[in-house]
């Protein structure tokens, strides 16, 4: 190997570099990024899976644009991600904020709120699905009849239905954002709170003028984090409405399930990659979001 | 390295007596999806087959059935994969059009003949000169009750009318003190199989037809359909008798005991059976306004794919004649309890109590030709749901049902032919 041998240390340590690196790098062209442009190009075709595929041109984004079932899935994914992520991160600070200042049995406590963000999401939604059923097999149906209150339809309505299973996802991700909140007002210097202490500032004030801004980084990243997560909802929903898959009349259908069913059940392979094409564009959006965010606070 | 060479050379040597062996006899391969009692039947059928053609060896490979579409696919045009495959009679439009499959030779399969043997609606595997593939077995819709709810409310015998399911739905239905529905005369759930009900049976019996003939133009906006899905909305609406989505899913309601009628397939017996403390009948779908009678038959079949060719064509073409006999039809009503596809077979099915009801429904089955199953599910599910849950009217959420499935069938035979 003279070639090898000819090479400085700092270039030999390059090629060591890349010779290790070109494991990765080769799984994520294999693996990502070559799928990933297959289904860019499959957007602007027909392909039902068994035949050959054919060009359309962007006859399936004009069929997503046209398509009412398309604009209320979009809007279906936006109220989950808009409801989700305040209600999640606003239960999950005040769980936090109040549970850093418990001694009596905090690792317990702790623990039993992680629990659910360990447990699997089909089983958990299964289990609400049944919660959810109406008399004689719902808990919270025969609670109501047992108190002599009208039945509520949970899942089996166009109004209830996304509610009701966002509900159980945002309790399922509460755990791991406790944590991290945790995590983050552990790092605030107790200093800041003695000399706030000392100056008389109010408890509200050092919420707002010393918890908070401190929090930032934390705040940043379990927004965007979240965000993430409730824009790409899928098993919570499927799961709970297996029968009428995001129904009723799509009222809690998010993107992902329907690339899902327009892939999997319909065999329309184009016109489910030009939605995911799009699902792609909104999460690239929230991410480019994150780094300005980030970057502002650097 | 003596040892070595000499386990090497005796490899070599039974490969090559291997080899030598299968030069004498054709090897094909069969593929259907793991469904426990289907590979078992399979397995007993190629057993038989392969004593009686010494010459024929089946490879039987089984997978499971969410992969089976994209594996098919991928395996045909590489010239690897099997030379029979089992599809879903719905998907014989994309096979054929995608060049999986080739017709059933003519010598064998005299389609004058087949037509004259099978149940009416195999008809649907016929494509011009030559039949495409061939079912074993076939599922119908019939009518379970629940015999104790029955005696009961004092109800001697499963009704034959539509008037008479509403009546004894009545007297089985429970409404405790609140007002609730703890026991449903009759389930209903347009997921589970009442979209093939009301499509198939209530549109023909209200004196309509769901579609035209070739299935491509929807024809059920018209007050035959109009009359049978208000029958059908009222069940709920007037009558009290059922409530959609009770107990989350019909056959859970039924299997509890919590329903006094439920319309399923064939292949619901097997479940059925091992339910204790559950007393149960079968009895034919009721009848029409007008007496017509209709039911839905769905099947899977058999088909020679286009990779079979010389010798392996005509084997394949000698299994399939084997399992699509009286004898294979036999085995698989036995083994895994779905119908035979022949009336001659299934003589001794039709007196059977549980059996009977569905082989009498295939007499005037009908087997939708549908282009996407689950999208046209779809959109009975949201037509009946717009009337529950939104208060929408009949005609109106009937005719937004016809356009959204007209527009589907269009762009499906618009964009493949």
């Amino acid at each position: 190997m003279p070639l090898y041998r000819n090479l400085s240390i700092r270039q030999k340590q390059v090629a060591w570099a890349w010779g290790f690196l070109a494991v990765p790098v080769l799984f994520y062209v294999v693996i990502r990024f070559y799928p990933t442009g297959q289904a860019f190009v499959l957007a602007f075709m027909e392909w039902n899976l068994l035949g050959a595929k054919r060009w359309t041109g962007t006859d399936n984004f004009a069929r997503l644009w046209a398509d009412p079932v398309f604009w209320k899935v979009f809007g279906n994914t936006f109220v989950y991600l808009l409801i989700g992520t305040p209600v999640s991160l606003v239960l999950a600070f005040t769980v936090a904020f109040h549970l850093d200042r418990v001694r009596f049995m905090h690792g317990a406590i702790r623990a039993l709120y992680f629990l659910p963000f360990m447990t699997s999401a089909v089983a958990m939604a299964w289990v609400w699905r049944w919660f959810y059923q109406p008399v004689p097999i719902g808990l919270f149906n025969n609670a109501l009849a047992a108190l002599g209150i009208p039945q509520v339809r949970f899942l089996n309505s166009t109004a209830n239905a996304l509610p009701s299973i966002l509900a159980p996802a945002i309790w399922a991700g509460l755990g791991f954002q406790i944590i991290i909140f945790m995590a983050g007002l552990r790092a605030i210097p107790r200093s800041y709170y003695e000399a706030a202490r000392i100056d008389g500032v109010s408890g509200w004030a050092t919420l707002t003028r010393i918890t908070l801004p401190l929090l930032r980084p934390t705040i940043v990243f379990l927004v965007v984090f979240s965000s993430i997560g409730f824009l790409r909802i899928f098993d919570h929903v499927f799961n709970m409405t297996t029968n009428d898959p995001g129904g009723p009349l799509n009222a809690s259908k998010p993107m992902v399930l329907m690339i899902y069913q327009t892939a999997f059940s319909s065999f329309d392979m184009g016109y489910a990659a030009a939605q995911t094409v799009v699902l792609f564009v909104v999460l690239l959006a929230v991410s480019l979001l994150q780094l300005w965010l980030m970057r502002d606070r650097a | 390295m003596a040892i070595w060479r000499t386990g090497f050379l005796a490899a070599a040597a039974a490969l090559g007596l291997g080899a030598g062996a299968a030069r004498a006899e054709v090897t094909i391969e069969y593929w259907q999806y793991f469904f426990q009692a289907r590979v078992t039947a399979m397995d007993q059928l190629i057993e038989r087959f392969e004593a009686q053609n010494p010459g024929i060896k089946i490879v039987h490979t089984h997978f499971p059935y969410a992969d089976y579409r994209t594996k098919v696919a991928a395996a045909i045009p590489a010239g690897e994969g099997p030379d029979v495959v089992q599809l879903f009679y719905g998907w014989l439009n994309d096979y054929v059009k995608a060049g999986l499959i080739q017709p059933l030779p003519t010598d064998r399969f005299d389609p004058a003949r087949i037509e004259a043997e099978f149940f009416p609606m195999v008809r649907a595997m016929r494509i011009g000169e030559a039949f495409w593939a061939l079912p074993t077995a076939v599922r119908a819709l019939a009518l379970f009750y629940n015999e104790r709810l029955m005696q009961q409310a004092g109800i001697a015998a499963p009704p034959q009318t539509l008037d008479e399911l509403v009546e004894m739905a009545r007297k089985m239905t429970v409404v405790d003190g609140a007002g609730n529905v703890s026991t449903v005369g009759i389930t209903t759930g347009m997921t589970a199989q009442d979209h093939h009900w009301l499509r198939e049976v209530l549109i023909r019996q209200f004196g309509g037809a769901p579609y035209s003939d070739d299935y491509r133009t929807v024809t059920y906006n018209s007050d035959a359909g109009r009359a049978a899905l208000a029958w059908y909305v009222a069940l709920e609406q007037e009558h009290g008798v059922t409530r959609a989505g009770f107990m989350d899913e019909p056959q859970a309601a039924f299997r509890a005991g919590r329903a006094g009628f439920h319309i399923d397939g064939s292949f619901r017996i097997g479940a059925l059976q091992g339910e204790r403390g559950l007393r149960w009948g079968v009895a034919e779908l009721p009848a029409g306004p007008d007496g017509t009678r209709s039911n839905y038959a769905s099947y899977w079949v058999n088909a020679i794919t286009s990779k079979a060719q010389g010798d392996k064509r005509e084997a394949a073409a000698k299994f399939m004649e084997f399992i699509t006999s009286d004898e294979a039809m036999q085995l698989w009503l036995e083994v895994v309890g779905e119908l035979p596809a022949k009336p001659s077979a299934g003589t001794k099915a039709a007196d059977d109590p549980v059996f009977g009801p569905f082989v009498r429904g295939l007499d005037y089955g009908h087997a939708t030709i549908f282009a996407d199953e689950s999208g046209q599910r779809q959109i009975f599910v949201d037509m009946v749901n717009r009337i529950l849950l939104e208060g929408a009217s009949v005609a109106d959420s009937l005719a937004a049902a016809a356009a959204a499935e007209q527009a589907l069938l269009d762009r499906y035979y618009g964009a493949s032919n």
